[in-house]
């Protein structure tokens, strides 16, 4: 069983549209018994910085979700899902983010704002992620500060991170699940990791 | 290099697509899951799905459409048509939609668009705008084209954007259903004027024009809705036109 992680926001029903297209089951919840027992958990992301992160604490599910990413089974952050892994972000400056990782969240001071539509990721080691369009919407990208997690890159007026991977984590700054087939794929391959 | 967006749109009147001209004279134009399920496996960017009758008859949006599309259909999608309050907003949101189209709404209630895009993203918040040319400007009109709003579209696209808005859908009603193309200026002067994207529509006829509302309209994404339902061009023509021309698509 998947848990997708409901904090309150979000369009959290293309996540599970997208899995169950997969034939896979999935649970929308808020619940961290949930969380514990799930096989792998998706953190969806829509709104903002501080939004999620306050409403992650207001449910109690700030510590479940550390603890199931401590377990080593496998975890998948979507856009602000990614963001909320990092300490910090210019977005929400008093917020402080589950510092999973260390880096901050930096807004893009070129081009219009949001980035919205497709963009090409390129990846920089030998993962799960392939040369492709993906679909964004996002005025804020990652800045992290151990380089080897980077997974891929994208250019929105320079180059910016665009998804990483650590050990058993996944996360991505883009919607694979709105990214069409080469989205669906990219679900696929790590529903198989 | 972020490419260059195509968005077929399927206006929608008693469950069926329609198209008119300049907003009246509706045809029938096919059935809207098999359209949108269609346009998807041929490379559509995007979908918007806009109940054109819904505002002024006060109609609600059919939840179960959006529903019954948003599963089949995995890229971002849009519906508009009558959208009034923060409910209807939650209501489609969780039906599948990702981003929903206001129009009528927010010009009589502005803060509807604040509280929406406070609530749920920007990014989810869509601001439909219909403007036609009336001597050198160009005036805001509601209610699917049939009320003027005296206000000026430039001016109305920077408070939208103040507003919260995370996009705008541009429509020229000089242009719409016509097939001579977008209105450039328009686009361009709007697209200057705001930071956020602008989605042109009304107009779409050559390959041309789309190319035109790119390179000379600035516009980020191009809607399409006739030219596409009566097969005139494929998504892949209109793609392929335009990577010749050196603008950046996903192909």
């Amino acid at each position: 069983m998947i848990a997708i992680v409901d904090y309150g926001a979000g369009n959290l029903k293309s996540v599970k549209n997208a899995l169950d297209y997969l034939n896979v089951d999935s649970i929308i919840t808020d619940d961290p018994k949930n969380i514990k027992k799930a096989d792998r958990l998706i953190l969806p992301g829509d709104g903002s910085f501080g939004y999620m992160i306050e409403n992650l604490e207001k449910k109690d599910l700030v510590n479940p979700i550390k603890n199931f990413i401590k377990s080593g089974k496998p975890f998948l952050g979507i856009c602000l899902g990614l963001q909320g892994l990092f300490e910090e972000s210019e977005e929400s400056p008093k917020v402080k983010g589950l510092s999973i990782f260390k880096g901050k969240v930096l807004k893009f001071r070129k081009g219009k704002v949001p980035q919205i539509g497709w963009n090409k990721i390129f990846p920089k080691q030998k993962n799960i992620f392939k040369e492709d369009f993906m679909y964004f919407v996002n005025s804020y990208y990652v800045v992290p500060k151990d380089n080897s997690i980077t997974a891929t890159i994208t250019d929105y007026n320079g180059n910016f991170v665009s998804a990483i991977e650590s050990n058993n984590i996944t996360a991505m700054q883009f919607h694979p699940e709105k990214s069409g087939k080469a989205g669906i794929e990219l679900l696929k391959r790590w529903l198989k990791c | 290099m972020l490419t260059k967006r195509i968005i077929p749109c399927l206006d929608v009147k008693n469950g069926q697509v329609v198209k008119g001209k300049s907003f009246v004279d509706l045809k029938y134009a096919g059935n809207p899951v098999k359209l949108a399920r269609k346009y998807y496996e041929y490379g559509a960017d995007e979908l918007v799905f806009l109940d054109i009758t819904a505002s002024y008859e006060k109609r609600k949006i059919m939840i179960g459409l959006v529903e019954k599309v948003a599963k089949q259909i995995f890229i971002p999608f849009t519906v508009g048509g009558g959208i009034s309050t923060i409910e209807d907003i939650r209501n489609l949101l969780k039906a599948g939609a990702d981003k929903i189209s206001i129009n009528t709404a927010a010009i009589n209630n502005p803060g509807l668009l604040k509280e929406a895009a406070e609530k749920f993203g920007s990014q989810c918040i869509v601001v439909a705008i219909d403007a036609k040319k009336i001597k050198n400007k160009w005036e805001v009109f509601v209610k699917g084209g049939r009320q003027a709003t005296g206000f000026d579209a430039v001016e109305w696209a920077k408070k939208v954007q103040e507003l919260g808005a995370g996009e705008i859908l541009l429509t020229s009603m000089n242009k719409d259903g016509k097939k001579e193309g977008y209105d450039l200026e328009l686009t361009r002067k709007i697209s200057e004027s705001v930071n956020i994207p602008i989605i042109a529509s009304g107009g779409a006829g050559s390959l041309e024009s789309i190319a035109k509302v790119f390179s000379e309209g600035k516009a980020d994404a191009a809607l399409a809705a006739s030219i596409f339902h009566y097969k005139k061009y494929s998504i892949k023509q209109v793609k392929r036109y335009l990577q010749k021309k050196g603008i950046g698509v996903r192909i």
